[in-house]
């Protein structure tokens, strides 16, 4: 069957099977392969990309039910003005790690921020609880989404590498034990 | 060993020599995947590239009477069905496990646990190749399972491993370390003895990105390209070349980005095996990727250990000796990775972090129609299974001496002036101060406070619990003297170039998994050479383009590659000190290295950068006598001994007493790795790993009924927890150094799997303290919770 629809601003039409899911169009067709495939069973939330910008698991989406609607991919986020707070702050507070469900995180975080500019960490929590991450224990990724959205111009290109100033967890230990304690004294 | 002060480092303390490469530095890996650009197995689409899908027992033991392929071969989409039976017409129906046990590719005979590999269809697209598998026949003839690792020998139980010849039982292997006779001797005159059974159920390391591979058999040239889902693409070079016959120099093994691993992605699988038959025999590309069940029912699994532990001590909270009887569950197959020679990893260090007069640990491994497996999850080579063991044995002797958990732990361990630390199990920890960090970690939790609000608690009816953990792990095998796997050295080779306009490329035979070696390895080089780190560019992860080396598992990259890296670079810095020399028209004793430059003695301004030598060892000028052009050098580093991080582990969570869920309220987490080369990519692995400690603790476990079905065969069934079961981590550091290590360095990336675990039970035993609990098995869901309330805190066997 043809198949319609904008992603990324872009217009595409193609030939598809009927039961061919969105993120197989998008990562097999497309190439659009930011959009990852985790589970069969819409828990893992690494292929959520945007059906008119509501967040959706496209591995639950049938490329056909796509049609006429707009889909925005992580391919979409960076923007002719530069990178999405958002995926500036999970560079600087550390928001991913092996960087598969990274793509599906930002995602759901930007709809989230288009929500509400100032969540709190249980907001943030909520948002992103349909979507697994295995290697950041999640609360770097709660400092990225508040990074972006004290941030809502991005990067001060003065201090690209600075602490960012409202990490809201500074690391205990640094004023309680000085670098290099322990007994090599 | 060395010691502390004669430690291999020149200028590691020197304040004014700063390193320029260590600190928090922004990865280098996150511009390309924070724009969807990573480059993952399924990413990798090739022209003519063909899809491979593999048939799976949907029992858990039946002999096969047949199978037919007819209808699946008629597709129109289909290139190909193999079954067992072709495979062994060619001889590659089984294949070596890293254990040296073998595993069916796919099955002949028999299946022997749900999810085998039982046939494969390759097509021209993922879906018709699934279309073709529902057309094969199989018609089973089924057997008795065996699940239950306990009933594995009895005599009525069937055998699962009959291709072995002449075995006519369920077992693997028997393992036993440390002093019978003179663990017994101590146990005799103990004031207190405490025994505790205590399981470890069977969990799966489920990382994002499944396991899978797209394999190129080039027929002209006779070169094979696999890209694969491999944390050790050398060692899976050689097995390949091992198995297929096909020489090894035309094998490349590629590991792209990796969307996580913790040990998953260590063993060779059958379907690897299969893509490369497949692409052998049609000479097309073809990629098989598994679905999230199959990854969650058939590859390597963790833990599955039934273990009794016995403690004895004095009445006074003296702990004399620890000893173990543990009853191993290794699957249909024993697809172990670890060391040969340590068949049950490193489980030896259950002794912990404690000074022991005698220590024992007995143990039977099975086969069980269970999926092969068991070092992996980020266990440190069983480890994990070892700190769980003793730190919950520990919380039981608290409880029955009435003592306090964290200062029965302070009162028993091994002291700093007792390093280098010979344990009753043989295992030399080579560097700690255990008080130090256990005091941290209280000071951080508000220790007292915590266990005043408690009391209060407890007085209300409220149920609130602090559990305290501390863990010592051995990592970064190995030495070679004791240390390979399939023969192969655990030793790690490490390239590094400088460009003539002072870049550089540094190549590691390990490979990330989200560590961030693309950052850290360029930070270690940085320190040494004085490059700046963004001006020095890490390769991995190509067997064509990096030297040989065991690859990324057991928290090893840093311990043994890491050392590489910094010694690699130090190798290169003689050379440069030598061409400086000629430059400055001194000799070499007379310069000085200072952050990237090499002066004359006294005279800072005489002075050439490491960029302007590195100019001069490739340019036209003369060089001193002796020295080729060229400034680049490799190195191959085997680790004298393995590293010993340890760490301090406080939970407190509140379980309601109206449904039996527990909140993890707080986790404190002190690390101590030795020299922290990125403080925030440290941080990173820490979080991780409490995540995954948590999650043990309270919903992960790949479940079997009695008919060998797996209850954890999706996201659904196997829980994993989301950013609403988790708190935000509390976490800190003590520094000491390892003594042998070039920068000091210790492993990071298992610690806080390893040691979350018994923390989380640690706490929740605690808050069930006054329904006189004492133990309670993983996972604690609030149904085993709720049975524990109700007097039943260990589920039925």
């Amino acid at each position: 069957m043809q198949v319609t629809m904008t992603v990324n601003g872009e217009e595409v039409a193609a030939e598809i099977e009927g039961r061919t899911l969105l993120v197989h169009f998008l990562r097999d067709q497309l190439r659009l392969t930011g959009t990852h495939w985790g589970c069969d069973t819409s828990n893992c939330g690494t292929c959520v990309v945007w059906m008119d910008d509501e967040p959706v698991k496209s591995c639950t989406v049938l490329a056909a039910m796509a049609g006429g609607h707009e889909v925005r991919t992580v391919e979409g986020l960076e923007t002719e003005d530069g990178l999405d707070p958002v995926q500036e702050g999970f560079m600087q507070c550390h928001g991913l790690q092996c960087g598969f469900c990274t793509p599906g995180m930002m995602m759901t975080a930007r709809a989230l921020l288009d929500r509400n500019p100032d969540p709190g960490e249980q907001e943030i929590r909520e948002a992103i609880s349909g979507q697994i991450c295995r290697c950041t224990g999640y609360a770097t990724i709660v400092r990225s989404v508040r990074w972006a959205a004290t941030h809502p111009n991005g990067v001060d290109q003065n201090q690209p590498e600075a602490e960012p100033a409202d990490l809201e967890v500074p690391d205990p230990a640094t004023e309680a034990v000085p670098e290099r304690a322990g007994s090599i004294t | 060993m060395t010691t502390l002060d004669a430690r291999p480092v020149d200028k590691f303390d020197d304040n004014d020599q700063k390193p320029i490469g260590h600190g928090r530095m922004l990865r280098k890996e996150d511009p390309r995947f924070i724009r969807g650009l990573g480059k993952y197995c399924d990413d990798i689409q090739l022209p003519g590239m063909l899809h491979l899908a593999i048939l799976r027992s949907p029992v858990a033991h039946a002999r096969i009477v047949s199978v037919d392929v007819t209808a699946a071969q008629a597709h129109p989409k289909v290139k190909a069905v193999i079954t067992g039976a072709d495979l062994a017409e060619k001889g590659l129906a089984w294949m070596p496990t890293l254990s040296n046990d073998v595993q069916a590719v796919l099955a002949t005979d028999k299946v022997r646990f749900q999810g085998q590999e039982v046939a494969f269809v390759v097509a021209e697209d993922r879906y018709a190749a699934r279309d073709a598998l529902e057309l094969i026949d199989v018609d089973y003839d089924i057997l008795a399972p065996v699940i239950d690792a306990r009933t594995a020998l009895s005599a009525d139980a069937a055998v699962i491993r009959d291709d072995l010849e002449g075995k006519t039982d369920n077992h693997c292997f028997d393992w036993e370390t440390g002093d019978e006779a003179a663990t017994e001797a101590v146990f005799a005159k103990a004031d207190v003895v405490v025994k505790q059974d205590i399981v470890y159920p069977r969990v799966h390391p489920a990382p994002m990105e499944t396991c899978g591979c797209v394999a190129d058999y080039e027929r002209v040239d006779g070169k094979l390209t696999l890209w694969t889902t491999s944390q050790a693409p050398h060692a899976h070079r050689t097995v390949y070349a091992l198995v297929s016959g096909l020489p090894e120099h035309k094998i490349r093994v590629i590991a792209p980005d990796l969307g996580g691993g913790f040990g998953n992605k260590v063993p060779i699988y059958p379907g690897y095996v299969c893509a490369i038959v497949a692409s052998l025999v049609l000479g097309k590309p073809v990629k098989w990727m598994e679905d999230r069940s199959e990854n969650l029912v058939s590859t390597g699994f963790a833990r599955d250990y039934i273990m009794q532990g016995e403690i004895a001590a004095t009445k006074d909270g003296k702990i004399l000796a620890i000893r173990t009887n543990v009853l191993a569950d290794h699957g249909a197959f024993n697809g172990t990775a670890a060391p040969v020679k340590y068949p049950a990893g490193f489980f030896g260090v259950f002794t912990g972090s404690y000074d022991l007069e005698a220590a024992y640990c007995k143990m039977t491994a099975v086969y069980t129609n269970k999926a092969p497996g068991g070092v992996a999850y980020a266990c440190s080579f069983r480890i994990t299974e070892a700190v769980y063991l003793v730190e919950r044995i520990v919380d039981c002797l608290a409880y029955e001496l009435e003592m306090d958990p964290a200062e029965l732990r302070l009162k028993n361990f091994i002291r700093p002036e007792q390093f280098p630390y010979k344990s009753k199990t043989g295992w030399v920890y080579d560097s700690g101060d255990y008080a130090t960090t256990m005091r941290l970690s209280m000071k951080m939790a508000g220790y007292d406070e915590l266990r005043r609000e408690q009391a209060e608690k407890r007085a209300r009816g409220e149920l609130m619990g602090i559990g305290v953990a501390f863990f010592t792990e051995a990592v970064g095998a190995g030495p070679r003297k004791d240390m390979d796997i399939l023969g192969l050295g655990m030793a790690d080779g490490c390239e590094l170039r400088v460009h003539p306009t002072g870049k550089a490329v540094v190549r590691l035979s390990v490979k990330t998994q989200g560590q961030g070696h693309e950052t850290t390895f360029a930070q270690i080089v940085a320190e040494e050479i004085g490059i700046p780190p963004a001006d020095i560019e890490v390769v991995h992860g190509d067997t064509d383009n990096t030297p040989f080396g065991l690859g990324t598992y057991g928290s090893r990259s840093t311990p043994v590659s890491g050392a590489a890296a910094a010694l690699v670079a130090r190798k290169v810095r003689d050379k440069a000190r030598i061409i400086a020399s000629g430059m400055l028209e001194v000799s070499v004793a007379d310069l000085e290295w200072t952050k990237g430059s090499f002066h004359v003695k006294g005279d800072p301004t005489s002075a050439v950068t490491i960029q302007d030598i590195a100019m001069r060892a490739h340019g036209a000028g003369d060089l001193p006598d002796g020295i080729e052009g060229g400034l680049e050098a490799q190195i191959c580093y085997n680790p004298e001994n393995l590293t010993y991080p340890y760490g301090a582990y406080i939970c407190v969570v509140d379980i309601d007493p109206g449904t039996a869920e527990v909140k993890v309220r707080r986790f404190i987490a002190v690390d101590d790795c030795g020299t922290r080369i990125n403080p925030m990519i440290i941080e990173g692995q820490v979080h991780g790993g409490l995540t995954d400690g948590v999650g043990m603790a309270l919903m992960e476990m790949i479940a079997f009924d009695e008919e060998g079905n797996c209850l954890g065969g999706s996201l659904m069934d196997y829980l994993i927890p989301t950013a609403l079961e988790v708190p935000d981590w509390e976490t800190g550091f003590t520094v000491t150094p390892s003594p042998h290590h070039p920068i000091g360095a210790k492993g990071i990336g298992e610690s806080a799997t390893v040691g979350s675990p018994p923390a989380v039970v640690n706490a929740i035993v605690d808050a069930l303290k006054p329904y006189g609990i004492r133990h309670a098995d993983m996972p604690l869901t609030p149904s085993r919770v709720w049975d524990a309330m109700q007097g039943h805190p260990t589920p039925p066997v």
